[in-house]
């Protein structure tokens, strides 16, 4: 076969046929062929290219450029198209590769605390916002702790020892801790005054299992021992928890009770201006002026300081404000019960 | 404490038109919490009526109905509901005869319940109304057929309104009264403080008898406490008066029998019934003797003699202690047991005509201590363990001794015996200020003394304050702080204002507290759901996974349960069942609580018990505190069932022994220690050869729980293994460094090297670990294990453990050849220490 001359017709007619190759390439192993055909060794630009060592001198470099800018369009357009179909292919591959996120198994469980603990902890650190600090003590405990120390006399009829479960030997003075009370005498004790305190905890009755009573539930102790305090301060610190549980609106109410280590003694009751029933009074906890006679048993001198103390359920917490019917869900364990609330507090 | 309404505004001026709800809410105010209302709830058209005749009816299922006429309205009158005067009633009961008076509820009355009545069809008739009984009056519990007026001596107009007739208008409300106020187990003490709460006028019934002021009764007393309690004589009144011929038959009138029925007291007979009566309105317990059976003719008050006998009233035969206080005759012989009950031997019975009632003020503790040792509760117990007012003996006998000559026909004794030995109230100082510095609320000195002089004190005004003497009835105001309540619960609450207290600044939350939880945290996060079990555990469940002496409850809940738990896996595995139960099959639980932990042959607590209102010495006292058992918080996971459930592409992942091997690593991540499980020991209740104890990493190793598979088969109702993890989390966090042994990055190229280790199979991997790292030295950055190869190649008995090294300098790019030779003496040590060799 003869070769076509050097020309521009020649170098333009190689150029588009190149060019149409090119195009008509539509994965890359076409234009890999189309690339070697019209941009290889025996491709027709490449024997024109040849063709320049055959001109005089004086032609050469116009031809030169003449071809070397044909070879650079014709690489720009394979260039071009290797972009589109690689990218076509990748798009290809990935759309093979396509699943349905929805059907996903899983990987890892996720559990729950118990909501208990939940409420625990934002009590806990509302506390802690104003300063106070959390305390803890023995769930078997003292007899004297538990009462005496409490200014509940063996012979009071709040002693009540039927609805305490005593530890055998009878003889030692051990019960199971009907109050996180005792915890009020411990620490003060243990720290002195000024004392600010929450005493979160497990406590113990003989109470038979039904839908508003578990023999065995938690208790927040709170107590505040310094100069100055009054049942005012009492019915703040109470009022600041309620709004921080149940929202601004919340608002308390305290009635007269009796407790033999609270004198004054009161019963408080807390707005719940959301709860799901409609907003309501509901009874929160027993609260009061700690006794002189507690403060004495912790041998501190009622003259000097004096406090408040509350108790509230924790139990009885998470029951009204989530509006839960029966309280044996809590003891339970179902994992379909603490799952609801997850691991976090809204 | 059941108040009926009109009873308590015979002595309390009621507004008119009082409902229960406002009665509860005034005295909600001033601290009796509102418990029920009682009665009330019955309204319409309910007359007397007389059956004219009836026709039994067998019926097809077995009764026999009847099909009654009866005369609801007088001849010619319309009845109450403006029907017919004589209607034709269907009743099922079969008690009553013709002619006799009976209750009628017409159609439109509303019984209790509330059950509407209306004329409707029922066996074959039009039912034009309802024959009552006492029970669907709400007048009685029992089951005694159709109410028959002649035997409750009543014998009305036909078509008189039967409401008004028997009371059935009034109704009670009942309140909770707190221990220190038993003044108010009583219409005089309630109304009282009624009175205070809402201003209106309180006449005492007290002040409305004239007692004499004698001591020349017939019925002499001798009182002799020759071992009084706690320094208390136990008898400090005693005061009897006597009625003599009494009519026994004599009715008991059905405003005083509506009454007791309302305050929840029976009605048994006039003279029985009037002793409650006066006790209610006074709160004054009375006993009646029958006085033909005093031997003697006297009465006298001591101890009893050890096991000395005495048949109290409910017919049972009693071992007496020498602390309980008994009413003897005049021959010394025990009738009854003071304060709590009476005997039977002088019981009043059906034919006595002389009464002698005795007013008595026991000390508290004796009757509290023998009312808990004989299991003997009684109206009477119940007041005078709380306090009697010890001035109102003389009126409370007053009382009865008029009832019983007014209603009972008797006639009385002119004289009383009266021993009187009763302590009156000391003074107390109220300080100007004590009401403001206590409460923060300001109640002006004429606010003070209304208040207390409406509870009963005598106020007098000094310099320093109010010197107040508390009234008989409230032994219970013995300091300031008393005065103090009284003052603002007369007030009000709500005086009280609200000022947030300024702590100084607390420290946080301690360290133990935030790693405990970042402990449940991390446990929940990780798939473990929460659960708060019951600590109370059989002696099996005990022994199954915690061995050891336990501390027991005398008095469980379930005497099956009776030992506090030494461990958490009974609670979780009882949680797991009961999940399985409910086809919740595959879970992960987890608690953190206390176990109980008593040191075998220690002994726990005090013999000594010290008083209230002093610190006790401080030898006492730090055994007081310190001698109990260890109670540390444990925390413990068990898993059961599949670890990840079967998805699109993956089978199930059933619980193994990793399930817990990898709690233990989460559980120590959580707190920042680094735990293993070492295989040696074998915990109670696991699986002897894929268990172990788990122990913090250090020297020396310190065993902090254990972890493993349960024993295959051995969880009850669970089938599959089960994976669990106990950790005594206080052990853990004591364990716990405080902060971080920080190493610098290196920014170095790393090396990375296999190394494949034949060793026995009982070679622990982590002993080879630890042997290559220490022989690796500092070039060596991380050691993964990544295969544990039994089989072919490799000689009986033998595995190979191959680990994925990471080598990194600080300073340079390590050679291939460092990494090698770093590699080579880890293997070494390995060698050594386990015989351990390359595998080619």
């Amino acid at each position: 076969m003869s070769d076509a001359l050097l020309t521009e017709e020649s170098v333009s007619a190689a150029v588009e046929a190149a060019l149409a190759a090119v195009d008509a390439a539509t994965d890359t192993a076409a234009l890999k062929a189309a690339r070697i055909a019209h941009t290889g060794e025996s491709s027709a630009l490449a024997r024109l290219n040849a063709r320049l060592r055959d001109l005089p001198p004086a032609e050469k470099p116009a031809a030169g450029k003449l071809v070397g800018q044909a070879r650079g369009r014709v690489n720009a357009a394979v260039a071009a198209r290797e972009a589109v179909l690689a990218e076509a292919e990748r798009a290809a591959l990935l759309e093979a590769e396509r699943v349905d996120l929805t059907a996903a198994p899983v990987r890892a469980r996720i559990g729950a605390r118990h909501p208990l603990t939940l409420v625990r902890e934002t009590v806990e650190d509302a506390f802690i916002a104003m300063g106070w600090e959390v305390a803890s003590g023995p769930e078997l405990e003292h007899e004297w702790f538990n009462f005496d120390a409490l200014n509940i006399d063996p012979d009071h009829p709040a002693r009540s020892p039927q609805d305490t479960l005593f530890v055998e030997p009878l003889g030692a003075h051990l019960v199971m801790r009907t109050q996180t009370s005792p915890v009020q005498v411990r620490s003060l004790i243990e720290r002195g005054a000024p004392l600010y305190v929450l005493a979160p905890g497990r406590v113990y009755r003989t109470d038979e299992i039904d839908a508003t009573h578990l023999p065995v539930f938690n208790q927040f102790e709170g107590l505040a021992i310094d100069r100055g305090l009054t049942m005012a301060h009492l019915r703040g610190t109470l009022e600041h928890l309620a709004r921080r549980m149940f929202g601004e609106a919340a608002r308390i109410r305290l009635r007269p009770n009796f407790f033999p280590f609270t004198e004054p003694s009161a019963e408080m009751d807390v707005w719940q201006p959301n709860a799901k029933g409609g907003a309501r009074w509901i009874e929160w906890g027993g609260c009061g002026m700690v006794h002189p006679n507690v403060l004495r048993a912790a041998g501190l001198d009622p003259e000097e300081f004096q406090g408040f103390a509350f108790g509230l359920g924790i139990e009885r917490t998470l029951q009204f404000a989530e509006d839960l019917n029966d309280m044996r869900d809590m003891i339970e364990g179902d994992v379909r019960f603490a799952g609801q609330w997850g691991l976090v507090t809204r | 404490m059941r108040i009926p309404v009109g009873w308590l505004a015979e002595y309390a001026d009621l507004p008119a038109g009082t409902t229960p709800e406002a009665l509860h809410a005034a005295l909600v105010r001033v601290g009796f919490e509102e418990e029920t209302v009682h009665g009330g709830d019955l309204s319409g058209p309910v007359v007397v009526g007389e059956v004219l005749e009836f026709t039994p009816e067998p019926q097809k299922n077995g009764k026999t109905i009847r099909w009654c006429s009866v005369r609801v309205a007088p001849e010619g009158e319309r009845a109450a509901d403006g029907g017919e005067a004589v209607r034709g009633i269907v009743c099922g009961a079969g008690n009553f005869l013709v002619g006799d008076k009976v209750v009628v509820t017409l159609p439109g009355t509303v019984l209790p319940g509330p059950f509407p009545i209306a004329a409707r069809r029922t066996y074959g008739h039009v039912s034009d109304g309802m024959i009552a009984s006492s029970r669907e009056l709400g007048l009685s519990d029992e089951h005694d057929g159709i109410l028959r007026l002649t035997e409750i001596g009543l014998d009305p107009e036909v078509g008189t309104d039967a409401i008004a007739l028997l009371g059935l208008d009034d109704a009670a409300v009942e309140i909770n009264v707190t221990p220190d106020r038993g003044y108010a187990l009583s219409i005089r003490g309630v109304a009282r403080e009624y009175g205070a709460s809402t201003g209106a006028a309180f006449r005492d019934p007290a002040l409305a008898v004239s007692p004499p002021d004698t001591d020349d009764g017939a019925v002499r007393v001798a009182v002799d406490d020759g071992a009084p309690i706690r320094g208390r004589a136990g008898c400090s009144v005693f005061v009897t008066r006597v009625v003599r011929g009494i009519d026994p038959a004599a009715p008991v009138p059905r405003w005083m029998s509506s009454r007791l029925r309302l305050a929840g007291v029976r009605s048994i007979s006039l003279a029985v019934d009037v002793t409650n009566y006066v006790m209610l309105e006074l709160g004054q317990p009375l006993h009646g003797y029958d006085l033909a059976r005093i031997g003697g003719g006297a009465l006298g008050v001591r101890r009893a003699k050890p096991g000395e006998p005495l048949v109290t009233l409910d017919g049972q035969r009693r071992a007496l202690d020498a602390e309980d206080l008994v009413i003897t005759d005049g021959t010394g012989a025990a009738i009854g047991l003071a304060g709590v009950m009476g005997g039977e031997a002088t019981e009043i019975g059906a034919s006595t005509t002389d009464v002698v009632i005795e007013a008595a003020n026991f000390d508290p503790v004796s009757i509290g201590r023998t009312a808990r040792r004989h299991k003997l509760p009684s109206e009477a117990s119940r007041r005078f363990e709380r306090g009697v007012d010890p001035a109102v003996a003389r009126a409370a006998a007053q009382r009865a001794v008029d009832l019983l000559v007014e209603l009972g026909g008797g006639t009385a004794d002119p004289g009383q015996t009266w021993f009187d030995a009763a302590e009156r109230p000391a003074a107390v100082l109220l300080p100007t200020d004590a009401v403001l510095r206590r409460t923060g609320a300001r109640a002006t000195d004429a606010e003070a003394v209304a208040a207390l002089e409406a509870i009963g004190c005598t106020v007098e005004s000094g310099e320093d304050g109010l010197l107040v003497v508390p009234p008989t009835w409230r032994r219970d105001l013995l300091e300031p702080v008393d005065l103090v309540e009284e003052v603002v619960r007369i007030v009000g609450y709500d005086r009280i204002p609200s000022v947030l207290p300024v702590a100084p600044p607390g420290r946080g939350l301690t360290r133990e507290q935030r790693l405990r939880r970042s402990l449940g945290t991390v446990l929940a996060a990780t798939g473990g759901s929460e659960v708060q079990s019951y600590p109370l555990v059989s002696a099996e469940q005990q022994a199954a996974y915690a061995p050891g002496p336990s501390m027991r409850v005398a008095n469980p809940l379930d005497a099956t349960a009776p030992l506090l738990r030494r461990s958490l896996l009974p609670g979780l595995l009882d949680a797991v069942r009961r999940n399985r139960a409910r086809g919740l099959v595959d879970v992960a639980l987890f608690e953190l609580g206390s176990v109980f932990l008593p040191v075998e042959g220690a002994s726990y607590g005090t013999a000594e018990l010290p008083p209230v209102g002093a610190r006790p010495a401080p030898e006492l006292l730090t055994r007081i505190t310190d001698d109990l058992p260890p109670q540390p918080v444990h925390v413990a996971v068990v898993v059961a069932g599949d670890r990840l459930p079967k998805g699109p592409g993956h089978a199930a992942e059933p619980v193994d022994w990793r399930d817990a091997v990898d709690a233990v690593r989460r559980i120590g991540a959580a707190v920042g220690v680094e735990l293993r499980v070492r295989q040696e020991a074998v915990p109670a209740g696991f699986h002897p050869t894929r268990s172990g104890e788990v122990v913090t990493v250090g020297t020396p190793e310190q065993v902090v729980g254990v972890a493993g598979e349960l024993l295959p088969g051995s969880v009850a109702d669970v089938p599959g293994r089960v994976a669990a993890v106990e950790v005594d989390v206080d052990a853990l966090l004591a364990a716990a460094p405080r902060g971080v042994e920080f190493a610098p990055i290196s920014t170095m190229p790393a090396a990375t090297q296999d190394v494949s280790l034949v060793v026995a199979e009982t070679v622990p991997a982590d002993g080879v670990r630890d042997a290559v790292v220490s022989g690796a030295g500092a070039l060596l950055e991380a050691i993964d294990l990544v295969d544990d190869y039994r089989g072919a190649g490799l000689p009986d008995g033998a595995k190979s453990l191959t680990f994925a090294l990471r080598f990194r300098a600080p300073d340079r790019t390590l050679t291939a050849a460092e990494a090698t030779a770093a590699k080579h003496a880890g293997v070494e040590v390995a060698a050594e220490r386990w015989g351990a060799r390359l595998r080619e």
